[in-house]
């Protein structure tokens, strides 16, 4: 398996760890950090040493920081690569230049810090052959030494360039990331069953339910050339009336699959078309600014659709409304009934559903039903076109 | 087999099987099937040469599958009004029903029926038939829905009485409700006027499509849709 951070790297294979690309990543990952704080710290030092007076130097110094500064952030972003494999941080705009300032002024130097002193030490004795006062005993043991050491020190540079990756990335990276991604992986499940469910009507349309209405036409026909009251004419009336009832079955269950009304006429029509099915008169207050983006209309659709299911079946309510309305693209949605109340969202209930539904569609479901009534169940689903779209 | 009066027809429908059983079933009955077209365009065009009394169009055609049909059928009772048209759907729904009664006051006869009444062959020829007239027919499952969700004066109306609404809403004459229901023409009437008294409707009216319109109206505006006016 690929470690993905430096961390893992370590973690996994101690002892390896020396001779993979790690150590060598990591140590550009601190020099990059520490170089660019070091030449802002230089920068400045020039700034208020040269001959051009404590006001412009002062200017010059705070603009070389600045400079810095912002150079720093996406350093940081960039850099983070060095250490861990996985994507690049999206860019995050003022946090990004805040933690590139604090790097740059401040952590940089621990950076550049454990950088020379984990090599400076191993460095020192390498290069004790070199120096004039050494005795022979001491030109063998140093640079012995100093190799071991270098060996050593990967382990501090790797591990403080890891720790300095993860505190990047968990500044840095977006909060919700994963909590957006289940909400619109929930999405899109939702508009792929929907997809199916019309395509499913499609091919019933054209398909079956085709063939049926000619086939119920030509039993028709050939009832008329039947002698009435034979037993040609009594079985062909038989099967007659069951293709009959198979058509009149198979346009109840296309209608379930996927009302027609819904995608050829949009919202206000299927909302009256289910009303006139309610065996509980419904009244009907709705406004709406033409067509709406097709996963709102059939959100709203199944919304209203199982709010007056489930008002026949539980509410004893003598009379619902329905109550729509479009503000800044938000569609309101508001069935009410005057039965007995007391609704509850169980686990398993079909106001679950709705909930569930209504939420994956990035909206939300309020109810109120106290014992004795009335219920009030409102859901607001967003419906400008790109709020949708987005997936 | 012969219609009463036989028409000119002009028939679209897209699905082949059903187009071909239209046209023998028409043709069987008398009637002359100037042409059978399969789209919206190609009706448009028939219709324009061969100037038929009457058109059977789908609602649902080539080439979006919406209601190509429906628009179809208002084009060409403007350049006709005289056009009766009779629109069949695989569905049926009430904003389809009352767009084409609002299309339809122009005084051509006007229907809109579930593809699946042309398999009762007598039925649907008489509804055929009707449409030529200048009668509305409504497919009784609109009627049925209308019926089925109103409240206030249609509850005092009694099972047979509803039974007379429906027929009546449906486009038939009082002899052919009479003959359906198996009841004398005078008890029809009489039926009717109750049905009509219950819901403060004026007196019968004897021509029949007035009859539709005002029940369909009726049955359209009581107490549907607070918006509506």
């Amino acid at each position: 398996m690929i470690s993905r951070t430096v961390l893992e790297a370590l973690g996994r294979a101690p002892l390896r760890f020396p001779l993979t690309a790690w150590p060598w990543r990591s140590l550009v990952y601190l020099l990059t950090g520490g170089g660019l704080a070091a030449a802002v710290y230089l920068t400045v030092a020039a700034m208020l040493a040269a001959p051009f007076g404590r006001v412009t130097g002062v200017l010059c110094s705070v603009l070389a920081i600045g400079f810095g500064a912002a150079l720093s952030g996406p350093l940081e972003r960039w850099r983070l690569g060095l250490v861990e494999l996985d994507g690049p941080l999206p860019p995050r705009g003022r946090r990004t230049y805040g933690y590139g300032a604090v790097s740059v002024l401040a952590v940089a130097w621990a950076d550049l810090a454990v950088a020379l002193v984990s090599l400076g030490i191993p460095g020192i004795l390498l290069l004790s052959p070199l120096q004039p006062t050494a005795t022979s005993w001491e030109k063998v043991t140093g640079p012995i030494a100093g190799a071991m050491l270098l060996i050593v020190a990967t382990y501090p540079i790797g591990a403080w360039a890891g720790v300095r990756g993860a505190v990047t990335r968990s500044v840095l990276a977006p909060k919700d990331g994963e909590l957006r991604e289940v909400v619109r992986s929930r999405a899109r499940l939702v508009d792929a069953f929907e997809t199916e469910r019309r395509r499913i009507e499609r091919d019933l349309h054209d398909g079956a339910q085709q063939r049926l209405v000619a086939l119920n036409v030509r039993l028709g026909l050939a009832t008329l050339d039947l002698p009435e009251g034979s037993v040609a004419a009594k079985e062909v009336g038989e099967a007659h009336a069951l293709a009959k009832e198979a058509l009149a079955e198979l346009r109840e269950l296309i209608r379930n699959v996927h009302p027609q009304v819904l995608s050829e006429r949009g919202l206000h029509a299927a909302v009256r078309d289910i009303a006139g099915r309610s065996p509980i008169p419904v009244d009907l207050d709705i406004e709406l600014p033409g067509r709406l983006p097709a996963a709102a209309e059939t959100t709203a659709f199944f919304v209203t659709s199982e709010a007056l299911t489930n008002a026949a079946k539980h509410s004893g309510a003598a009379r619902c409304r329905v109550r729509t309305r479009v503000q800044e693209g938000v569609l309101h949605l508001e069935v009410t009934d005057n039965g007995v109340g007391g609704a509850e969202i169980k686990a398993g209930s079909g106001l679950t559903g709705l909930a569930d539904r209504i939420a994956a569609a990035d909206g939300r479901m309020f109810l109120s039903s106290p014992r004795g009534g009335p219920t009030r169940l409102r859901a607001e689903i967003p419906c400008r076109p790109s709020a949708l779209s987005e997936s | 087999m012969q219609a009463e009066r036989p028409l000119r027809i002009v028939i679209a429908e897209d699905g082949v099987l059903l187009r071909e059983g239209m046209v023998q079933l028409l043709e069987r009955f008398g009637h002359e099937v100037s042409a059978a077209v399969g789209d919206g365009d190609a009706l448009l065009a028939a219709v324009r040469e061969h100037r038929p009394e009457l058109v059977v169009a789908d609602v649902r055609m080539p080439p979006d599958f919406t209601d190509e049909g429906l628009r179809a059928a208002r084009v060409l009772q403007a350049e006709q009004p005289d056009l009766a048209v009779l629109v069949l759907s695989q569905y049926v729904e009430q904003t389809f029903a009352e767009e084409l009664l609002e299309s339809g006051e122009g005084g051509a006869g006007t229907g809109y029926l579930l593809k699946e009444r042309v398999g009762d062959v007598g039925e649907f020829m008489d509804a055929v038939g009707r449409v030529a007239d200048g009668i509305t027919v409504v497919d009784p499952e609109v009627v049925r829905q209308l019926l089925a969700r109103r409240r206030g004066p249609l509850e005092r109306l009694t099972p047979r009485e509803r039974e007379v609404l429906a027929l009546m809403a449906e486009g038939h004459s009082n002899a052919a409700i009479a003959r359906r229901l198996v009841v004398t023409e005078a008890a029809v009437a009489k039926h009717i006027a109750g049905i009509l008294h219950k819901l403060g409707l004026p007196a019968d009216d004897p021509e029949v499509n007035r009859r539709v319109v005002a029940v369909l109206t009726y049955l359209r505006g009581e107490g549907s849709e607070e918006m509506r006016a």
